[in-house]
């Protein structure tokens, strides 16, 4: 970094949140004791423990199953479809008027800058609700059948990369189809979904529609695996993906699945190299790596290679990783000591293969979970780091020649989330973006998202969409009643 | 590098062409060669260069950041006055601020140098007699640069005896449009030779060039004819100095030293009117080419009406309260 | 046999497995009898490693089929369709036979049979334009989404109607340009057979459509578990199994189609559901600038 411009510290004020040292189950518009023991969330970037959060129990996930039940059949489900458009187009506004201390919220309790929840989280998560509420009342015209019905009730289990976002994700299209949720945050980031619980009160939005119930492991089983809930939406591991898949087998639960991912991004000799560059840190270095779509592969084109990862270098020298409320920090604390760990284990790995590991100097704070952007070089498509999802601020570079190799590579992998294409050749475009198997092709962009583009992913990486036409489909019986 | 498409290679004229530096010494060989060698630059995509500068430009520069970089945008201001109605009097007036741009405040750096029209250099070089700050001059046929070379040259060679250190000099944006390169070229040679000593700053009038693809390979051209400086605009054309421009710019400049060992200028000018935007474009600076490009040296911005607004925050942040316009000079 | 009655050649069916009719690597068969348990013909018992072939094959035919022009593949199976029409007396024997139905009823079984093939080769240029989508993001992109095919698909076929059922459930995974590896009706194979001959002398790719005769209950695991299959279709799932080769399925995140309750009337309005239950949506993002 420059030592001539130094940026002072830019903090963005703590002060907007007020979280208090301890928090119960949402359930039925209460919020309520867990009858599990309690666990603490921390603030990655410094340990510092930031409440005591509830753990739902199998009974307190029966009692928030029935409360959405009761809402489905009393309240939400007769309800004139205009009038919950118009509940959530409420919610979507109050995430607007509380964006600060929702972004806020999401960089103390997830460690991501705050630029990023500021200018992306919260915002996009505002723009789900405002689009989904849009549809309430429009459903017959969404090519869905002509008369498209709700399921029921809906079991949700998130990740920690994300937090409200994929609570928006999951909670707006449910709702917007006439359906009630459970929903249960990941362990590690509860507070801005008992934040949004909050904005349900404050939207008067009728009670158990939305139930949250936090936990971890256990609590998250009990949503899905509960007699009563009609649909089972999922973002997370494939490892986990695979064990709901299961349990739901022989159950009426329609599933949806959001996996992890293993992207290409593919750079041509013809990229624009320098928004190829950008699009390149965006795809891996975006929220840590943290990202199920991130772009973790680079296959760089074998002719510019040494180009390319010059210039990436150069310009992960200019990464600011620190304090997660700096308005000026790129990269924010890893979300846990766990996932710490496991990053520091396939990187591990990653040298003891024979990759070579490049990382720029940069100084990390003492205390928090910090792992600075790291860029492999000498990857082969059979090591570890270039199969297996890090889930970190961590690239593996590869090379192709020709674009049937950089097809073949792309494709070589039991993930089908997302790729990346950079050229500026329109046709050599289209071409490889019809034949990567993967659910998004970001093509000289990188990890954009909008709630009308639907988002999902091919083989491992789950079924079904979210966001856009699409997405509705997950929470309506279609015809026949699949 | 070699380029086998050279029909020109065997006809080329007899006065020999000045060689750019290596490694690019053959790429004015021919007017293919060197149109092959600008359209093989990489492209630039629109969408993705604003985005990188919308990003940039939610850096949060503040408290001792903040008063670095208004004085260090003051010290790089080149303060201009180019109207028809200008008189030895306001450049006079404008030599007094751009010595003491602050008259409250002995601390306030002067700006870098004041650019005026060729004919008020001498005004200017006189006024400014001893300060340091150079007197730029706009040269050949500004703004349109519709005129022979010949009156080009004499214009640039009249603004350089009048004692203009610094020339701005204009492409023929209708000669790049339609793929004249190499007179382009030769022109740039041409102005740098009738210089001197004079350093050349080369204004691309980006807004009539349009796409950043036509930026990139414009500085490139005026950076292999030997510019010391690539600048956006006249200020006489909108749009004159935008971010994703300056961007473009700055990865010229950077690349083209790491190619070269040669180091160009950039100066954005026209449409940079407050300090937030002054800092914005340092902020682009420091993370495109680097802090060696963060001296007046290397670095300037073309602006009338941003010093004030510099003035402004460089009080408040000296008294700890907000300012008004009547505490600054009208110019 | 004495007078002049002419003895029939019974026969002995094989499989259909990458456009070719091999025998059962097991070498098994199986007869086949009518509805009242007269013999009809022996037919092939395909085995797991049959199922693996199939699998291979329906794999290295995936890319040629997914590849071609939605016009194309409405073409060929249009084509299906017309040879079909040229055996129809032969399948409502084998109908009839198969599922003890009358004449006429096993005549109004085939005829919706072609009349779906027919239905579901006109679905394939069409599918982009009823699932895709443009998606007007809130930026300078343009953004698309366009349906693509899963894969290979494995098909446990109806147990009871063994050909409207078997067309109604192969049609729209090959309209949705898919290649399939399908576990016939173990009781009523005939119409499959034929169907494999039909597709045989079509202008079907080899590997796109393969037949295994046999036991969905034997095979349904193997297909299930197989981490080259991408989705499963479990309406044939033999009673009590569908779940169990779902969990089998969550092992690669396979796409499941539970079955129904029980078989319906295929007659009805087939609707997009099977289509849709075997296509992935591909979203494109490219940026708009000059």
């Amino acid at each position: 970094m420059s030592s001539v411009f130094e940026y002072a510290p830019a903090p963005e004020s703590r002060s907007i949140v007020d979280i208090a040292p301890s928090y119960g189950l949402f359930i039925d518009g209460e919020f309520v004791d867990g009858t599990g023991e309690a666990m603490k969330t921390v603030n990655p970037a410094t340990e510092e423990v930031l409440s005591e959060i509830a753990v739902g129990t199998d009974a307190d996930v029966d009692r928030a199953v029935k409360a959405a039940r009761r809402a489905f059949s009393r309240v939400w489900g007769p309800m004139r479809p205009a009038d919950r458009g118009k509940y959530l187009f409420r919610i979507a506004r109050l995430l607007q008027e509380r964006a600060r201390e929702f972004a806020v919220l999401e960089s103390l309790d997830n460690g991501k800058p705050i630029r990023e929840s500021r200018d992306v989280d919260v915002p996009l998560a505002a723009a789900h609700f405002f689009y989904h509420a849009g549809w309430a009342d429009k459903l017959e015209h969404a090519g869905l059948g002509p008369a498209p019905r709700p399921l029921g009730v809906a079991g949700q289990v998130i990740p920690w990369n994300f937090p409200l976002l994929m609570l928006a994700w999951k909670i707006a299209p449910a709702l917007a189809t006439g359906n009630t949720v459970v929903l249960k945050p990941a362990e590690t980031t509860p507070l801005t979904a008992l934040l949004f619980a909050e904005v349900c009160r404050q939207a008067d939005l009728p009670p158990g529609v939305v139930n949250i119930v936090t936990g971890a492991g256990d609590t998250g089983r009990a949503v899905v695996e509960h007699d009563d809930v009609d649909k089972v939406a999922f973002t997370g591991s494939t490892e986990v993906g695979r064990s709901i898949a299961r349990a739901v087998a022989g159950t009426r639960k329609k599933l949806t699945l959001e996996l992890g991912g293993k992207a290409a991004n593919i750079v041509f000799d013809d990229a624009p190299i320098d928004q190829a560059v950008e699009g390149i840190v965006q795809g891996i270095f975006f929220n840590q790596g943290h990202v199920c779509c991130a772009g973790s592969r680079l296959l760089v084109q074998e002719n510019v290679h040494d180009e390319v990862v010059a210039a990436l270098q150069r310009r992960i020298g200019t990464l600011r990783v620190g304090d997660p409320l700096d308005k000026n920090t790129d990269i924010g604390a890893i979300n846990s000591a766990e996932q710490l760990a496991r990053i520091r284990e396939l990187s591990d790995i990653g040298e003891a293969e024979g990759a070579t590991r490049w990382q720029p100097a940069c100084d990390l704070p003492d205390r928090g979970f910090w792992f600075p952007p790291t860029v492999f070089t000498d990857v082969s498509a059979a090591h570890r780091i270039a199969r297996d999802e890090v889930f970190g601020p961590v690239l593996s570079v590869l090379t192709f020649r020709t674009p049937d190799e950089a097809v073949a590579k792309a494709n070589n992998t039991t993930y089908g989330l997302s790729a990346g294409i950079w050229s500026e050749k329109g046709s050599r475009i289209l071409a490889i973006a019809d034949k990567l198997r993967a659910g998004v092709v970001w093509a000289n962009t990188f990890n954009q998202f909008d709630p009308t583009s639907p988002f999902g992913g091919y083989k491992q990486s789950g079924y079904g969409r979210e966001g856009g036409r699409h997405g509705l489909a997950s929470y309506l019986a279609s015809e026949d009643g699949q | 590098m070699t380029h086998v498409l050279d029909p020109d290679a065997l006809t080329a004229g007899t006065p020999p062409r000045r060689e750019p530096p290596t490694p690019y010494a053959d790429v004015t060989r021919s007017e293919s060669a060197f149109r092959a060698f600008l359209h093989g630059l990489p492209g630039v995509d629109q969408v993705g260069a604003s985005s990188r500068v919308t990003m940039l430009g939610t850096r949060s520069i503040k408290t001792t950041a903040k008063a670095w970089a208004i004085d260090t945008a003051i010290s790089m201001v080149d303060l201009t006055t180019l109207e028809g109605a200008d008189t030895p009097g306001k450049v006079r007036s404008l030599a007094a601020k751009a010595r003491r741009p602050d008259p409250t405040d002995p601390g306030c750096p002067p700006v870098a140098a004041v650019c005026v029209y060729g004919d008020l250099a001498g005004i200017a070089k006189e006024a400014l007699a001893g300060t340091g700050i150079n007197v730029a001059a706009v040269a050949t046929a500004f703004p349109s640069g519709r005129a022979s070379l010949a009156v080009k040259l004499a214009d640039v060679r009249d603004a350089v005896a009048n004692g203009a250190d610094e020339i701005d000099m204009v492409i023929d944006r209708g000669a790049f449009l339609s793929g004249r390169y190499l007179d382009v070229f030769d022109e740039i040679v041409a102005v740098k030779e009738a210089c001197g000593d004079a350093h050349l700053k080369v204004i691309l009038e980006t807004g009539e060039l349009v796409t950043l693809d036509a930026v990139r390979r414009a500085s490139w051209l005026a950076m292999l004819a030997g510019g010391d400086f690539i600048k956006t605009s006249t200020g006489k054309i909108s749009p004159a100095a935008t971010l994703p421009v300056c961007l473009v710019m700055m990865e010229a400049v950077r690349d083209f030293r790491a190619a070269t060992g040669r180091q160009v200028g950039v100066k954005p000018a026209g449409g940079i009117r407050t300090t937030k935007d002054a800092i914005k474009h340092l902020v682009l600076v420091n993370e495109t080419a680097g802090p060696d490009w963060l001296t007046p040296d290397w670095f300037r911005i073309g602006a009338s009406s941003l010093l004030n607004d510099l003035l402004l925050q460089r009080q408040k942040l000296r008294t700890g309260h907000y300012s008004g316009p009547d505490h600054v000079s009208v110019d | 046999m004495i007078g002049n009655e002419r003895l029939a050649v019974r026969k002995t069916y094989k499989l259909y497995l990458g456009g070719a009719f091999p025998r059962s690597e097991s070498g098994r068969t199986y007869e086949v009898t009518d509805s009242k348990g007269a013999f009809l013909a022996n037919a092939a018992r395909a085995s797991r490693k049959d199922a693996r072939d199939a699998v291979v094959a329906a794999r290295a035919a995936f890319a040629g089929w997914s590849g071609a022009t939605a016009y194309n593949r409405g073409q060929v199976l249009y084509r299906v369709a017309e040879v079909m029409e040229g055996r129809h007396a032969q399948f409502c024997e084998e109908v009839a036979a198969g599922e003890g139905l009358s004449t006429g009823k096993a005549r109004a079984a085939v005829d919706a049979a072609i009349d779906r093939w027919v239905w579901y080769a006109g679905w394939t240029d069409k599918l982009a334009a009823v699932l895709g989508s443009a998606n007007p993001v809130a930026g300078p992109y343009f953004d698309f989404s366009l349906p693509e095919p899963t894969g290979v698909v494995a098909v446990l076929a109806p147990q009871r109607s063994s050909l409207l059922g078997l067309v109604s459930v192969l049609a729209p995974v090959l309209a949705s340009g898919n290649t399939a590896v399908v576990v016939t009706s173990k009781a009523r194979p005939l119409p499959a057979v034929t169907l494999g001959e039909v597709l045989a002398t079509s202008d079907v790719p080899g590997g796109v459509v393969n037949l295994l005769t046999g036991d969905a209950a034997e095979l349904g695991s193997w297909l299930a578990e197989h981490d080259d299959v991408d989705a499963i279709d479990l309406t044939g799932a033999p009673p009590g199994r569908a779940m169990e080769f779902e969990r089998e399925a969550a092992g690669s995140i396979k796409r499941v189609l539970r079955p129904p309750a029980e078989e319906p009337d295929w007659a009805g309005d087939p609707g997009l559901t099977r289509m849709r239950a075997f296509l992935e949506t591909k979203t494109v993002w490219h940026p708009k600038g000059f």
